[in-house]
């Protein structure tokens, strides 16, 4: 599904991916651990197609196909999402108009026709309800007033809308309490299937209490250090970072 | 030694003091309106075209604009008409039409009889027989606008409407301008005196084909006390035409005009906005949006000027900028000794979407009372990066991700027509624009 050989990427001429390698298999789902500044966000936004970053060397590709030839909406259309640690704001673009936008900006590329609007409004509705998601709130400017809460689960309608093949979930539990911490996770869970996969980045354990992993990696100065199975997950928050932080500044 | 400041005339000004001299005696009106006609057109003769060097007209240089001055037009022919039925705009939109086609009222494309109830209507030529040069008074505009002059002195056809006291007249009149055949000069003149209470919406359309033609019209409202006027304007001229446009407004007591205009087309247009309240706790929301690409220049030039106590005003002006495109603001809220209390807030922003693009924004304030709350904005930026990058990531491509971003912009002002047809219509020449960018 996603394989990621050697990759380099710096941003301002600042390394800060140095050789990261991943293989993430259909169905499979793979949490990347790591300390505060160890490249975790940088790899989402390498792999999403953020223009500020540069790839130096090295090389990722979805379905054999490669990524870094191919512009952020032709990612997207190849199966790729990112659920962003920050989604943002953007007044006057009505949540359900960029859903309408995205869905068949997507179906395009894939060279289908457009949704025929009844249809999209169910298929939303389905979709919101689950998340708890309010009609009001699809009326209104795209994540304007939600709260942080509300925005990651926005977050989740779109991801469920889109059907990607592999989805990459950047610090989706920074900022949500319990509560909004297992709607999200359910949306997920909701969402697992044996031709998609997931890249869940984290600083903490506590999401992969509710979304479990297959694979567990740490990630420390820009590279995979360390790959084991959930055990491992347990085992950082039991003695923390210091280990890999130690190991990267070394 | 008596200086002569200007003695050479460019090839405009001496086209335009030709053409007087050719059809001025034919223009309707009595002897008062050919003598106002002829005081206008020496305004023109003597200073000529106003130049960047006239602070005024700084930004919108008409002299270089207007390098020649385009014939009057000839009277219109049916192949016209055909052409201008072709051209129609805001077809769908259910109003009392009344049609001008270079210039001239045309019976064929008009749809209005009757007007709807408490509205009636006298044509510019009877109305100059009957009141005499007052009709052409520059309003609230300053003494000696090129604009205002120059219509003045050639403007033949128009409407006189009149909204009777204490009706609420609910069918929108639409007064449609459309340029048609060779290139032309046409002017324009529509009066709208809103009585005691009175309420109506007035809809101006301005298109033509790509011709370069010269158009200027001067609408000229009047809202006696609680009266309550709402104007919406869309200019889609061709892509040659130099459109000068000016909105004189006076207010009286408790009055409320709310208008917006949304540029699309021309080579190069100015709109001025002169807007006087006369009368204590009016309101005025005056509203731009502008869109423009290639060369093109879109002005607007207000002066809001609050003379009585208690009046709010709001102006709003966004533009999106393509290619070499520029726009300019100039906007000043002026405030009166005495007028205490007013609350007056101007805004003017501009997006750029190239690095050609070009704004200029001038707001002023000018303020002779001490109890007011007065305030002006202008921003000019680009896209966001960031906004853009989170369109992207969904799948949608660059351009399709700006143009959300733009009709999120123009939108805020467009969304502010009440009339659904109508705000649909402009949303969709919005939709055009940002799909050819021209």
């Amino acid at each position: 599904m996603l394989s990621i050989k050697n990759l380099h990427a710096s941003i301002e001429d600042k390394p800060i991916l140095r050789g990261l390698d991943l293989d993430v298999k259909p169905g499979e789902v793979h949490a990347i651990m790591g300390p505060n500044g160890s490249g975790k966000s940088t790899l989402s936004y390498v792999l999403a197609g953020k223009e500020d970053y540069e790839v130096t060397d090295g090389s990722a590709t979805l379905d054999g196909e490669d990524l870094f030839a191919m512009e952020a909406d032709e990612r997207a259309a190849a199966g790729l999402f990112l659920a962003f640690q920050y989604p943002l704001e953007i007044p006057g673009v009505a949540t359900m108009t960029f859903l309408k936008a995205a869905l068949n900006a997507q179906r395009r590329a894939r060279g289908e026709g457009d949704l025929p609007t009844p249809q999209f409004m169910k298929l939303v509705r389905e979709k919101a309800d689950g998340l708890g998601i309010s009609t009001d709130m699809l009326k209104r400017g795209l994540n304007v007033g939600f709260s942080g809460g509300e925005k990651k689960r926005n977050e989740i309608l779109q991801m469920a809308l889109l059907e990607p093949k592999l989805c990459v979930l950047d610090e989706t539990d920074s900022g949500l309490d319990i509560d909004a911490l297992k709607v999200v996770s359910e949306g997920v869970n909701a969402l697992r299937a044996k031709n998609r996969s997931f890249v869940v980045i984290t600083h903490y354990q506590r999401l992969l209490d509710h979304i479990r992993p297959d694979i567990v990696h740490v990630m420390a100065k820009g590279r995979i250090v360390r790959t084991g199975g959930p055990e491992l997950a347990h085992e950082l928050e039991a003695r923390g970072y210091a280990d890999y932080v130690g190991e990267a500044a070394a | 030694m008596n200086a002569e400041v200007r003695s050479i005339r460019t090839a405009a000004e001496s086209a335009l003091v030709e053409a007087f001299a050719a059809v001025g005696p034919s223009l309707p009106g009595g002897a008062d309106v050919t003598e106002r006609r002829a005081a206008a057109l020496r305004e023109i003769a003597e200073r000529g075209l106003p130049t960047r060097r006239v602070e005024d007209w700084k930004y919108f240089d008409l002299r270089a604009l207007m390098r020649e001055a385009r014939p009057l037009a000839a009277p219109i022919s049916d192949a016209e008409i055909e052409a201008a039925r072709a051209l129609l705009p805001l077809a769908g939109f259910d109003a009392a039409r009344i049609v001008f086609v270079n210039g001239q009222f045309c019976a064929a494309l008009s749809d209005f009889d009757p007007l709807p109830e408490g509205a009636s209507a006298t044509w510019l030529a009877d109305a100059l027989g009957d009141d005499g040069a007052a009709l052409l008074d520059r309003g609230e505009a300053p003494a000696g606008n090129a604009a205002v002059a120059l219509n003045a002195a050639f403007v033949a056809d128009g409407i006189v409407l009149r909204i009777a006291p204490g009706v609420a007249v609910a069918r929108p009149i639409h007064v449609a301008n459309v340029q048609t055949g060779a290139a032309h000069a046409a002017f324009g003149r529509v009066a709208v005196t809103a009585g005691e209470g009175a309420s109506a919406t007035i809809v101006e359309s301005h298109v033509g084909s790509p011709e370069g033609h010269q158009t200027n019209t001067h609408v000229a409202v009047t809202l006696a006390d609680r009266a309550d006027v709402t104007l919406v304007k869309l200019q889609d001229e061709g892509l040659g035409t130099l459109h000068l446009a000016t909105l004189t407004a006076t207010l009286g007591a408790g009055a409320k005009l709310s208008s917006l205009a949304l540029s699309a087309g021309s080579a190069a247009a100015r709109q001025q906005v002169y807007l006087a309240f006369r009368g204590d706790r009016s309101t005025a929301e005056i509203r731009g949006a502008g869109f423009a690409g290639a060369r093109r220049l879109l002005d607007t030039t207000l002066v809001v000027e609050h003379d009585a106590l208690g009046c709010a005003s709001r102006e709003h002006f966004k533009t999106a900028l393509d290619g070499e495109a520029r726009s300019v603001f100039q906007g000043k809220i002026v405030v009166k000794p005495g007028a205490q209390k007013t609350d007056g807030k101007m805004m003017a922003q501009a997006l750029l979407l190239s690095e050609g693009a070009e704004a200029d924004a001038k707001p002023e304030l000018e303020i002779f009372a001490d109890d007011v709350v007065c305030g002006h904005g202008a921003t000019v930026g680009a896209l966001d990066d960031e906004l853009l990058f989170y369109l992207k990531s969904r799948g949608i491509p660059q351009k399709e991700a700006e143009a959300l971003m733009v009709q999120a912009f123009v939108g805020e002002v467009i969304e502010t027509v009440e009339h659904e047809a109508l705000r649909d219509a402009l949303t969709a020449r919005s939709e055009r624009w940002l799909i050819a960018r021209d």
